[in-house]
């Protein structure tokens, strides 16, 4: 696809989260969890911070703990690679509440705009449906990302994965809050879990 | 990883008490990557109707889990061998910072009549690794006292939050034969 065309990662992420109802997000470390809270604080919002590699087995345990609730994990290309092995697990589980939406700007955008792997030879969609994700896509327009955040509504039907190919701009920061316990303690208490 | 000579017969029954143990403390992700010490209790988890075992590709996605699983209302416990114990140290991170329970039983190589002098540096620093990440660690070095252990391990991480580990020793588990 031509490199005009790339989508912007902020229109991306509020189309994913703009009906949003009952869905539990999760933010992977770098740019994405910025942009999920500049779609908007919520108290299903899980950023992260730290812990390059795990967003999708966060997603994971959530999801197997909550099969009745639509998890999407919205993290870049380079959290994604970080935890690859993830894409097995998942593909294992076949948890079908569980939705992926990678960011894909081909680089390390917070660390200098290094170039990542997908830039040259991996492809993540294939990884994805290679693991046994059978709802891999790969997105390059807006329409794609509407349809996709529409399915993430359907519990029954995953796990499925996006690569979308966005932009690499780097935009102004919009940062969330950075006290984990409180991340957590809000979602569970949203879900109607007590404090120890 | 490694098959073991237990004949069926010699099976040792400390894993049906930390089955049991586990159970009690409603404990419902068990993710893990296979070792030879672990597999009875590999096998209690798949069979179980309330347990969910989830076999990783490596360690450090089963931290990741349970902070999934936790922020999601479920306790899970992490199984695996001291080996992987390295492989999760960046993501031992989330658990002072989300505050999760974190309970994670490890069965030991690198100590007690080792053959394999590859496993020896990770197994000797198993402890260290755990202690510098803020996880407390207990041991069980004969079948008789894990039930205590267990009980006692799984009682401070999940009622206390106190991340936990529980090291299962190469002299209760039994060093590896390696036949020809």
């Amino acid at each position: 696809m031509s490199k005009a065309n790339l989508l912007d990662r902020r229109q991306v992420v509020s189309t994913l989260l703009a009906n949003r109802k009952d869905v539990v997000a999760i933010g992977g470390l770098g740019a994405s969890t910025n942009d999920m809270c500049a779609a908007g604080d919520h108290a299903r919002n899980f950023y992260l911070w730290g812990g390059m590699g795990g967003a999708a087995m966060i997603g994971l345990g959530l999801a197997l703990a909550q099969p009745k609730l639509p998890v999407l994990v919205i993290t870049g290309d380079g959290e994604m690679l970080m935890g690859m092995g993830s894409l097995a697990t998942i593909g294992l589980q076949k948890p079908s509440n569980l939705s992926i939406a990678v960011l894909d700007n081909e680089a390390y955008g917070e660390t200098g705009g290094q170039t990542s792997h997908t830039s040259a030879a991996a492809d993540l969609v294939g990884v994805a449906r290679a693991c046994g994700i059978g709802d891999a896509r790969a997105i390059s327009t807006m329409a794609e990302v509407e349809a996709f955040a529409k399915a993430v509504h359907d519990v029954s039907a995953g796990p499925r994965f996006a690569n979308v190919k966005i932009d690499s701009a780097s935009l102004e920061r919009i940062l969330p809050t950075r006290d984990g316990t409180y991340i957590v303690n809000r979602i569970r208490g949203d879900l109607g879990f007590q404090p120890i | 990883m490694h098959a073991r000579a237990d004949a069926a017969d010699t099976a040792p029954t400390w894993p049906d008490d930390i089955f049991a143990t586990l159970q009690r403390f409603d404990v419902r992700q068990v993710p893990y990557v296979p070792d030879a010490g672990h597999s009875k209790l590999i096998q209690r988890v798949l069979g179980s109707s309330t347990m969910r075992g989830i076999a990783l590709t490596t360690e450090e996605e089963g931290v990741a889990l349970l902070a999934g699983a936790w922020t999601g209302g479920q306790r899970g416990v992490l199984l695996m061998q001291s080996s992987g114990v390295g492989n999760c140290i960046n993501m031992l991170s989330l658990i002072p910072i989300l505050r999760f329970p974190f309970l994670t039983l490890v069965t030991m190589r690198g100590e007690w009549g080792e053959f394999n002098p590859w496993q020896v540096p990770m197994g000797s620093t198993t402890q260290g690794v755990f202690e510098l990440s803020g996880v407390q660690v207990l041991r069980a070095s004969n079948a008789a006292e894990v039930p205590a252990v267990l009980e006692a391990a799984a009682a401070q991480a999940y009622n206390a939050l106190t991340p936990t580990a529980v090291l299962l020793s190469q002299r209760l588990i039994g060093a590896k034969v390696f036949t020809k």
